[in-house]
């Protein structure tokens, strides 16, 4: 098995920094943010997310939840894959711009299904994705609004991200 | 795991999962939309050879909160009338395109036989087998268990009094309570409470207050199955309620922390007085509601493709 690190841990830090800061932007600095990260790497990215936009705009904290996505794939139901809580703030989603964060963008189905949970909870004003890694190979008309990195990968190779809070390192590594 | 036929089945981590699966599920219930597509186009089916309400409509909003579709077929409006083996039965209902059955049955083993003869490919699971087990209400009581007293019940003392020798719900919730480390004690009159549950790892009480008197966390009342029961107790209602209802006053000296349970449905004024089963430390309503969580979590996972 062959092992190359594509992003260390000051590459991720970098890629978190500039993307929260595109996402200000993009979204004029609205206060009806709220950041939901997809089990489980992404919830630790949205934290990390919701921390920086916190320090860059003046509003208070941005808000931070977790969306389970489990229930909603469309691969069949698999004993080995169970439902992590889905964790929204108390007030709902509606009329909110929720960033829906992942840790590697790929077919595009954890997406699909993260939408259809989306539509259940309620019903936000605009919903954007955010990923770590775009690997490509869509199988779904699904694009992302913010990427960490671009990585051209070939199907048969795997892009496994590493966080601090869940595997005590940074590092996303390609391996084959 | 494939079926749910008895909580023997059940190793302590599998239970564990369960519940926690269920307790996620149980969030669900305050969602404005509570439906979610799990297992959509799947098609699950209700066999009921025995009366029941409470247990069919849970079964049945948990499968369609899961998007599936159910099927009732109860035994009076079947060909079981007109004398259609179980095989037959099983068999006729997978060939319509049956991906699950739910079977409750007049007869100890039926749902194992179901589960195990290789008659059907289809998950089943066990919603109550004559006096046998009824592992969906253990895991249900177990979950209400845990939302009061916290996610580990080791050492919690649980009570569960009255007609234990007819009780299907008494069997399994000491198996699993067992496996969940808390502490059971069984109390009936002798004549519904053989010795032999001791084997089963129970402490076997014949005196209803001095079982009190210990402090249980739980004091789970049973239905007295009139039904199941030949004369023993019939012509002695007043001895009973005397010696093993909860009564008011009962109810009354329990401790402000302890938990009143009741697998439902309840005969008022029996096994429990009306003020026992309003108080508020009952959770009685809350194990109803519990039920539809559990049985999400149990038709998930017996119908996961690699479960």
């Amino acid at each position: 098995m062959t092992k190359r690190t594509v992003l260390s841990s000051d590459d991720i830090n970098r890629s978190l920094k500039r993307i929260s800061h595109e996402i200000v932007e993009a979204t004029s600095g609205s206060n009806e943010l709220l950041i939901l990260g997809i089990p489980t790497r992404g919830v630790a990215l949205a934290q990390r997310l919701a921390k920086n936009l916190t320090e860059l705009t003046p509003l208070g904290p941005v808000a931070c939840g977790t969306l389970d996505v489990t229930l909603y794939r469309d691969d069949g139901v698999s004993a080995s894959r169970r439902p992590y809580q889905t964790d929204t703030p108390i007030a709902g989603i509606d009329d909110k711009i929720v960033i829906l964060v992942d840790d590697v963008l790929f077919s595009g189905r954890t997406i699909r299904a993260a939408l259809d949970a989306l539509v259940d909870i309620g019903r936000p004003r605009q919903v954007k994705l955010a990923v770590l890694v775009d690997r490509g190979h869509r199988e779904l008309p699904i694009r992302p609004d913010f990427v960490g990195k671009n990585l051209p990968t070939s199907a048969d190779e795997r892009v496994n991200v590493r966080l601090v809070e869940i595997d005590g390192i940074d590092e996303v590594v390609i391996e084959q | 795991m494939r079926h749910l036929v008895s909580i023997r089945d059940l190793s302590k981590d599998q239970a564990l999962d369960l519940l926690s699966d269920a307790q996620e599920f149980s969030l669900v219930n305050s969602r404005e939309i509570k439906k979610m597509p799990t297992l959509r186009g799947r098609t699950v089916v209700n066999l009921f050879f025995e009366n029941s309400t409470r247990t069919r409509v849970s079964f049945e909003i948990a499968a369609t909160r899961l998007s599936a579709d159910v099927v009732n077929v109860s035994s009076d409006s079947s060909s079981v009338t007109k004398g259609e083996s179980l095989r037959d039965t099983a068999q006729t209902l997978e060939a319509l395109g049956a991906d699950c059955i739910i079977i409750r049955h007049p007869e100890a083993g039926a749902p194992k036989q179901l589960a195990e003869m290789g008659w059907i490919a289809s998950a089943v699971i066990n919603a109550g087998d004559g006096s046998h087990e009824h592992p969906t209400q253990a895991l249900l009581d177990a979950l209400t268990m845990q939302q009061r007293f916290g996610q580990d019940l080791t050492g919690l003392k649980v009570l569960i009094v009255g007609d234990i020798l007819h009780s299907r719900v008494a069997r399994s919730n000491l198996l699993l309570l067992n496996t969940l480390g808390a502490k059971v004690t069984l109390a009936g009159p002798p004549a519904l409470l053989p010795d032999a549950f001791a084997e089963m790892g129970a402490s076997i009480s014949h005196d209803f207050d001095a079982s009190l008197s210990d402090s249980p966390d739980v004091v789970m009342m049973l239905r007295v199955q009139k039904e199941r029961m030949l004369s023993t107790f019939q012509n002695d209602e007043a001895r009973y309620i005397n010696d093993w209802s909860l009564s008011t006053m009962r109810a009354g000296a329990l401790s402000k922390s302890s938990v009143i349970m009741h697998p439902g449905p309840m005969n008022r004024g029996l096994e429990i007085s009306s003020e026992a089963a309003d108080d508020p430390r009952s959770a009685i309503l809350q194990q109803v509601a519990n039920g539809v969580a559990v049985r999400m979590a149990v038709l998930r996972s017996v119908m996961a493709v690699d479960a």
